[in-house]
Order: structure tokens, then C-alpha cells, then sequence
């Protein structure tokens, strides 16, 4: 029985060291080749300085080495904090600022971002994947660092109420917030979600998402508790490739964002495709349309289609059986096994079935809090009935039919989903307001067939400038992840106002119908 | 070709005139410049362009991940046209 979150990795690696367990481009790499780089990662991490609950950053693509550095660093009896590569400089630092890391790991493509921002924080280490040729002094070269470490774990103290991760995630006041979760908290996820994927040794699984992204880090901790292969791609963006790669390592889970299915759709009507070996696909992080469930059919004719709806303050919440699709094609299902879902009205009743009311989500897989952030968990976290207990208020407004299925309604925040993304106006307005000559902006989410919402942007400038539309786009792809820069943006002699002279977004978002 | 491919590239993944902010070799992967809806916009705007026709097997970044890959391509396809 694992108590810990790397015990899954050392298990494996000693019940099947020659498994396959990670393929990412032309490396593939075996149970035994994965537990001997995280360990030789772990000497390293502790002889840098790493003590139990020290966070270590993984700044780096859906590389292998990001990868392994995860259980690298829980090894060390670190906590992670994966962070997207495509994160800029100004919120990388905040990143790095507000869990305190002590290492960041990262890699060469990624120097001109990261290299500006390590050299503000002293007493961060740096440890550079690959080529050393253009590290600065301060910076080691990871390949390094392991050589001659032992491949044996480390003695370890940590225990299962111990933080395992940070995961970095936006909300509606603009910065991103560290969601805690525990050992504890990662194993019960992890195995409930095995548990209802019905996954075995067998699976192959594909991740083309973030490992930054609770979604894309599931693949992987999934893949090592159950001891089978992970395929990892940097991404979608070049669908041929995956499809390619899915085909020819006989990949069994597919797991895709709306918008990566509305891909697939528009390839699969270009030129039909057809995958007979995966065995499950699943969606979440926005709703899918109910009418992909039988389309996707076409494309995976012996899959088993799930649908459901999580937020990585619980990393998961809820899964629509596979056999219920027919009867319940709009559902995103049922609790996850071993938790409770409830649909509460504002006096903390359940609602009857058909009426609107806020899910709260109750289960060891709720996190701990946001990091640093008593006021924000507060908002999240609220007593349950036991002492001491807390449950989850999700703010998304959910019913449930007469059987107990959940049906997504809304949300309660502003927040935009694009490409299943969150994304908050608010930090993208921020961003416009930093851009010289603009005087008032004004970010919203609109519908779009392939990212589910798209970001528009209104703004007005100042009398004397020349800030066209694209530059605007250009200066917010230079602060912002380039799913958050907005696709739209307006420039209008005077944004619109209510009453008491705050920017109208309801007259806005009527122009816009 | 290459510099309608360029200033495309510059124009709408780079929102910039800036002709050095990228190489011709560089990697719109590697850049972080590009994601998946970028790629279709490029797919369409060789398409329009060129008077191709992108498969969706072509969809690769061999093909289609730098200024100079795109050129590559784009002769290839075009001189596939003339032969047949």
C-alpha cells in the first residue's frame, strides 16, 4: 500500500523493471531506466539543499525530463510545481516568488524566459537540462549534477499528510494560485480515477496536455500506478504527428479538450480516421458538445466514451458511466468512486431534481487550500457537517435529474475556458492596461466552434497613439501564455458605461450578439 | 514565396514587422509562437495562397514548423501539381 505518491514508481520499477513506461519522441525509456533517473535526481536535489516540503519548480515542455523530475523530486520529499512552458517572464517570477522555490529545473529553449528572472532571486539553484554551452555561471547543467548519484531512493521522512504538489491555476483576481494537495490527496484521486477508467497494465495512454495541467500530470501518475506506458507529446498542434505516433505505439487512452476532439472531427470529415485500439477516450475541462458522443464513435469504433467534470481544486469531481451515454448524452455523470457530490439552493438545501443550485464536492481528494491564500480557501473550502471537515463549494451551478446525474449549467465567476484552459479577464486586462496608451480595456469570452470561448478584447486609446490592433495582440503575447492572448481586439473611441461609471460589460457583450 | 511566407508568419503569429524577430530555421514550437489553431490558420493561408491543397498526413512539423519548412513544402506540393 503506497503512502506516498513516489512509493508508486518504486513499486512498479521493482514488480516490472523492464516494462516500458515512458515513450516521448525517439527516447523510450523502462520502469527500471525511470526510478533510477528520479532517484539519481533526488541525491541531487538533497545535495543542493532540498529538505522535506522544500518546493522545487519544473519549468520544461512535455519533455521525458519533465517527467521523471516529478518523482525526482518527490524523492528528494520535495513538493512540485510544474509550470507551463509557455508561462512568461513576469508571471513565471511571481510564480517562483510565491511558492518560494528552491530549485528551478528547466531546460535550454526555455533560457531566455527563465534566465532574466533567476537572476532577481539569489538563492534560487538552477539546474539546466541538456547543453551547457549557454548556461551562465550560476546556472549547472542537470546532466551533470546526476552523474555518480546513487540510483537508489533516499531515506525519506515524509508522510501522507505532507504536501506533494502545487498546481498553479488561474482565477478571477488575476493571479494564479497555488492549489496544495497532499500525498493523501494525489493516491485517493489517482486511484478512484483507475478505479471507474476500468485501467490496467496493458494501456497505453497518450498525452498531448500540459503536464502543468492536473489533466496531463494524471496521465502520467495513472500510468505508473497501474504500471503501464505513457506516450507523451509536446502537444496537439501538429495533429499528423500524434496521429502517427498513436497508431504505431498502439496507443489505448485517448484523453482530449473539446477543442482537440472538434480537430479530430474536422480531420476525421476531411479524410476519415479510424483508431480500433484505443479503448477509452475521455473529455474534460469544458463541456462536450453531446453531439461529438456519437461522431467520436466513428473515429473510435471500440472506445468507451467518458465525460466528465473536475477542477484542480479537487482534481476531479464527477464521471458519466460509459454505459449511460445513450440515456444521458448531455450528463457529466456521478461522484468519482469513494466521494459525494451535492447540489446545494443558497440556504444549503439539496435542490429537487430540475432546479439550479452550486455543487459541493465532498472527498479525500479536496485539496488543502491555495498556497499562501487563507482568504481565497476560505471562499472554496466550507464546513462540512463533521468537525473539523471541509467541503469543496465549487461556485458552478449544476441540477440533477431524478437518477442523480449532474447537468453543468454555469459558472458563477467570469472566468473564459478557451481550448479547455482557464483564462481570467482580469489578468488579461491587466496586462492590456500595462501597454502604453491604452485607457480602458475590457476582456470577455465569446463563443467559438473550436475553443469553446474565444478572447475578445475591447479597449480604448489614448488621443496620441498609434497602438494598432495587432500590436496589441504582440505586446500581451509577450506577458501572456499564448492560449491567453486575446484572439479579438476592438479598439473603440469610448468603451461603454453603467451607471456608476464602471465599464458596461453587459452593453459589451449585447454588442456583440 | 518566402517573403509572402514571412511576412505572414511575422504579421500573425508575431504580430511584429520586426524581420529579425525570427530565423528562418526556428522552430514555432520551440519559440512557443504557435499552438494548434495557429497551425490551421497557416494550413489555410498556404491553401489560399499557393492554390494547395494540405493533406491532413502532412500536418507535421517536417513540413510546416519553421519559414523554411513551409517553403520546402510549399515547392514540393507545387511541383507535385505541375507533374501531375
Amino acid at each position: 500500500m503506497s503512502r506516498l505518491l513516489q512509493n508508486t514508481l518504486l513499486t512498479t520499477a521493482a514488480r516490472h523493471p523492464d516494462r516500458t513506461a515512458l515513450i516521448a519522441g525517439d527516447v523510450r525509456m523502462s520502469y527500471q531506466e525511470v526510478k533510477d533517473y528520479a532517484c539519481r535526481l533526488a541525491h541531487a536535489l538533497r545535495t543542493r539543499g532540498v529538505r522535506r516540503g522544500d518546493r522545487v519548480a519544473i519549468f520544461m515542455d512535455n519533455t521525458w525530463q519533465c517527467a521523471l523530475s516529478i518523482y525526482g523530486v518527490l524523492l528528494a520529499d520535495g513538493v512540485f510545481v510544474v509550470i507551463n512552458a509557455q508561462t512568461k517572464r513576469d508571471k513565471l517570477a511571481f510564480i517562483l516568488g510565491d511558492s518560494n522555490a528552491r530549485v528551478l529545473l528547466s531546460e535550454p529553449n526555455l533560457l531566455r524566459v527563465f534566465g532574466p528572472v533567476a537572476e532577481q532571486l539569489p538563492t534560487l539553484r538552477v539546474l539546466c537540462a541538456g547543453g551547457i554551452g549557454t548556461l551562465s555561471a550560476d546556472m549547472e547543467s542537470l546532466d551533470n549534477a546526476l552523474t555518480d548519484m546513487p540510483t537508489t531512493p533516499p531515506p525519506q521522512s515524509a508522510i501522507s499528510l505532507d504536501l506533494a504538489s502545487l498546481i498553479y491555476t488561474s482565477g478571477s483576481t488575476g493571479e494564479p494560485k497555488g492549489v496544495m494537495h497532499t500525498h493523501q490527496s494525489m493516491l485517493f484521486a489517482l486511484q478512484s480515477l483507475v478505479e471507474y477508467l476500468r485501467l490496467d497494465g496493458t494501456d497505453r495512454l497518450l498525452c498531448v496536455l500540459p503536464l502543468a495541467f492536473d489533466y496531463g500530470l494524471y496521465q502520467w501518475l495513472m500510468t505508473v500506478y497501474t504500471g503501464s506506458a505513457l506516450v507523451l507529446e509536446r502537444s496537439f498542434t501538429y495533429p499528423a504527428q500524434v496521429l502517427n505516433v498513436m497508431e504505431t505505439e498502439g496507443v489505448t487512452v485517448f484523453p482530449g479538450v473539446p477543442t482537440i476532439f472538434a480537430m479530430l472531427l474536422a480531420a476525421h470529415e476531411r479524410q476519415p480516421l479510424c483508431f480500433e485500439n484505443v479503448r477509452r477516450v475521455t473529455n474534460t475541462a469544458a463541456a462536450l458538445p453531446a453531439n461529438f458522443n456519437t461522431r467520436l464513435r466513428e473515429i473510435f469504433p471500440n472506445a468507451d466514451i467518458y465525460r466528465m467534470y473536475g477542477l484542480t481544486e479537487c482534481k476531479r469531481v464527477s464521471y458519466l458511466p460509459p454505459e449511460q451515454i445513450e440515456r444521458k448524452p448531455e450528463s457529466v455523470g456521478i461522484a468519482i468512486p469513494g466521494t459525494e457530490v451535492m447540489v446545494l439552493d443558497d440556504a444549503g438545501q439539496p435542490v429537487k431534481p430540475g432546479e439550479v443550485g452550486t455543487l459541493y464536492v465532498r472527498g479525500s481528494h479536496v485539496m488543502l487550500g491555495y498556497w499562501n491564500q487563507p482568504e481565497k480557501s476560505a471562499h472554496m473550502l466550507k464546513p462540512g457537517s463533521l468537525p473539523g471537515e471541509r467541503l469543496l463549494c465549487t461556485h458552478d451551478l449544476f441540477t440533477v435529474d431524478e437518477d442523480g446525474y449532474l447537468y453543468f449549467i454555469g459558472r458563477t465567476d467570469d472566468i473564459i475556458k478557451s481550448r479547455g484552459e482557464k483564462i481570467s479577464p482580469l489578468e488579461v486586462e491587466t496586462v492590456l492596461y500595462g501597454i502604453q496608451g491604452i485607457r480602458e480595456a475590457v476582456v470577455l469570452g465569446i463563443p467559438d466552434l473550436l475553443l469553446g470561448q474565444a478572447v475578445i478584447a475591447f479597449v480604448s486609446v489614448m488621443e496620441n497613439s498609434d497602438l494598432s490592433e495587432g500590436r496589441i495582440k504582440k505586446l500581451c503575447g509577450d506577458k501572456l501564455e499564448a492560449f491567453m492572448v486575446p484572439k479579438y481586439v476592438t479598439i473603440l473611441p469610448e468603451l461603454p458605461k453603467s451607471a456608476n461609471n464602471k465599464t458596461d460589460k453587459k452593453a459589451l457583450t449585447a454588442m456583440l450578439s | 514565396m518566402k517573403k509572402t511566407i514571412k511576412q505572414y508568419i511575422l504579421e500573425n503569429l508575431l504580430f511584429t514587422e520586426d524581420e529579425s524577430a525570427i530565423q528562418d530555421n526556428d522552430s514555432f514550437l520551440d519559440g512557443g509562437i504557435i499552438d494548434s489553431t495557429g497551425v490551421m490558420e497557416i494550413i489555410l493561408f498556404i491553401e489560399e495562397t499557393f492554390g494547395i491543397r494540405v493533406n491532413d498526413d502532412e500536418m507535421l512539423p517536417a513540413n510546416l514548423d519553421s519559414v523554411d519548412n513551409l517553403i520546402a513544402f510549399v515547392q514540393s506540393k507545387q511541383a507535385q501539381a505541375v507533374a501531375a
